[in-house]
């Protein structure tokens, strides 16, 4: 249970053998699937999420149709392997809270209204599970959105602030996430500086609130960076394709 | 019944003239932007239940039940009882809930409720226990919004508080490997109450307990569950805009303020 396993060791190290403010290796593809207006797979440390969007196509069913918007549709789903037990395909509880708050989560970025009346589908399958999914679907699919060539006001970075041995630390992996004394992920804005996913839970003092949002800066930062040399990346792999062939 | 009532949409002439009233500092209803409505607190409103409290904010009411079951523990808490929090948004509540199994709405509030409580570690489930990893108490607080008038999360998480402070468990005993159940009741051992204080963000205004109308004008939310440390222990934020970092600290700063009149509502805690 909590507070049983130490999780910083005397050199200050953690679990993994990361710094309290280093966070995991992050991996980010673009356009990774062939079907998909717009796709990601992102690998944050051992968690492998894939994101495919569809749209903006007609509302389905008519009746969720906005007359001066798009309606995003968003399903976070993760796999039976996912995890280290079986995990049934039905949608649990949680799997519909997060398709909302990450629906929330992307929302304020996206020119909704530019697309009236159509749907915009978020599918996220998380394939493998290791702490941090839900901050990983969001670079993913914030990624996959832009991939597929959508307005947006800014892409959405996001990744989680934790507290172990009574110290925040940046990025949870699975083991600090089960055995640790609190979660709180966030995500960003980055260039418009806007949270626009904000949970906790744990004991956290006030003070640590603040705390959190002074350390999740750089990090969010990197993620940002990331997202943006994956989307230029595809390009350039097109480039590259078409002086090949001339 | 107004119009935006019925309908769960909000006229833009209306969030206009919502908006106008928080430029001058006033609110619709005459309250001020920091200030709740009257919150009247009714522990042990249903018999059968374990515990119970029917929770009115303005004209919003919940009432929260709580059962209590024998039940095995989780495999990797066998030392634990069990907390389930469900909410069902039945359709004598709103015109805008409809029957049928718990939608996203329904359940991001039971999982709000349940988080700050399991973060608090509100109830003593350590204390419930009957046979170590296989026998424990299972603790099921179900939560009914009965009129919802806005702010169901703050008038919820005072539902379901009071209504565990309300719960009495009778005591349960092995005995040549039947259980035995005695008709003498406890209360239910709480170790820290929680309260939930949720800001909604309208333009840039930021306002407390908002009504029905206020949320359909609001941007986004974030709620806050607050401890008797006077610590958070849950965050949630909700809706589909989104937040300055400085109005997120100053959210905070308006629900710590908020916490302590909240507490005084609810009954004291007793441990067993």
């Amino acid at each position: 249970m909590k507070g049983n396993i130490k999780l910083i060791d005397e050199n200050g190290k953690r679990v993994d053998g990361r710094y309290p403010n280093e966070m995991r290796r992050l991996r980010i593809e673009a356009g990774v699937l062939k079907n998909a207006d717009g796709s990601a797979l992102v690998e944050l440390g051992n968690n492998k999420i894939l994101v495919a969007v569809y749209g903006p196509h007609e509302a389905i069913p008519k009746y969720v149709a906005e007359p001066d918007r798009a309606v995003i549709r968003c399903r976070y789903s993760m796999a039976p392997f996912s995890v280290d037990e079986r995990k049934s395909p039905n949608p649990s509880r949680r799997e519909i809270e997060l398709s909302m708050v990450i629906r929330q989560a992307l929302e304020p970025a996206v020119f909704l209204n530019e697309y009236p009346r159509t749907m915009i589908d978020v599918f996220i399958e998380v394939l493998e599970a290791d702490g941090g999914t839900r901050t990983a679907s969001i670079t993913a699919a914030a990624v996959a959105l832009a991939d597929a060539g959508i307005a947006m006001r800014d892409l959405v970075s996001a990744i989680a602030i934790g507290k172990v041995d009574g110290r925040l630390v940046v990025d949870l992996n699975g083991i600090e996430d089960q055995y640790g004394e609190g979660d709180m992920p966030i995500a960003m804005m980055p260039q418009l500086n806007y949270v626009t996913l904000f949970q906790a839970d744990g004991v956290f003092t006030p003070q640590e609130i603040e705390e959190a949002f002074r350390m999740v800066s750089d990090p969010i930062k990197k993620v940002y960076r990331e997202q943006k040399k994956a989307l230029k990346k595809k390009y350039e792999e097109v480039v590259e394709e078409v002086e090949k062939n001339e | 019944m107004s119009e935006a009532k019925s309908a769960g949409v909000l006229s833009l002439l209306k969030r206009e003239l919502i908006l106008a009233g928080l430029k001058r500092g006033e609110r619709e209803d005459g309250r001020k932007l920091d200030e709740f409505r009257n919150i009247e607190v009714i522990t042990g409103y249903v018999g059968k239940a374990e515990g119970s409290a029917l929770v009115k904010v303005g004209d919003t009411k919940v009432l929260a039940g709580v059962k209590v079951d024998v039940g095995s523990p989780f495999p990797d808490t066998p030392e634990m009882g069990v907390q389930i929090v469900n909410a069902e948004f039945i359709p004598v509540a709103s015109p805008v809930f409809e029957p049928g199994p718990p939608g996203e709405d329904a359940i991001e509030l039971a999982r709000v409720i349940d988080r700050g409580l399991r973060s608090a570690e509100a109830v003593d489930l350590s204390s419930l226990v009957i046979v170590p990893g296989s026998k424990v108490w299972t603790i099921f607080i179900d939560i009914y919004p009965l009129d919802h008038y806005g702010n169901l999360i703050d008038a919820s998480g005072l539902a379901a508080m009071a209504a565990l402070l309300d719960t009495k468990i009778p005591s349960a005993t092995m005995e040549n490997g039947t259980l035995k159940i005695s008709e003498e009741k406890k209360p239910l051992p709480v170790n820290t109450r929680v309260v939930y204080v949720t800001v909604a963000k309208i333009d840039d205004y930021m306002i407390l307990d908002p009504s029905f109308e206020e949320e359909l004008a609001a941007d986004a939310r974030v709620t806050y569950a607050i401890n008797e440390d006077m610590n958070i222990c849950g965050i949630q934020k909700g809706g589909s805009g989104a937040f300055k970092v400085k109005e997120l600290l100053d959210a905070r700063d308006m629900a710590l303020e908020a916490a302590p009149k909240l507490f005084e509502k609810l009954p004291p805690a007793g441990k067993a």
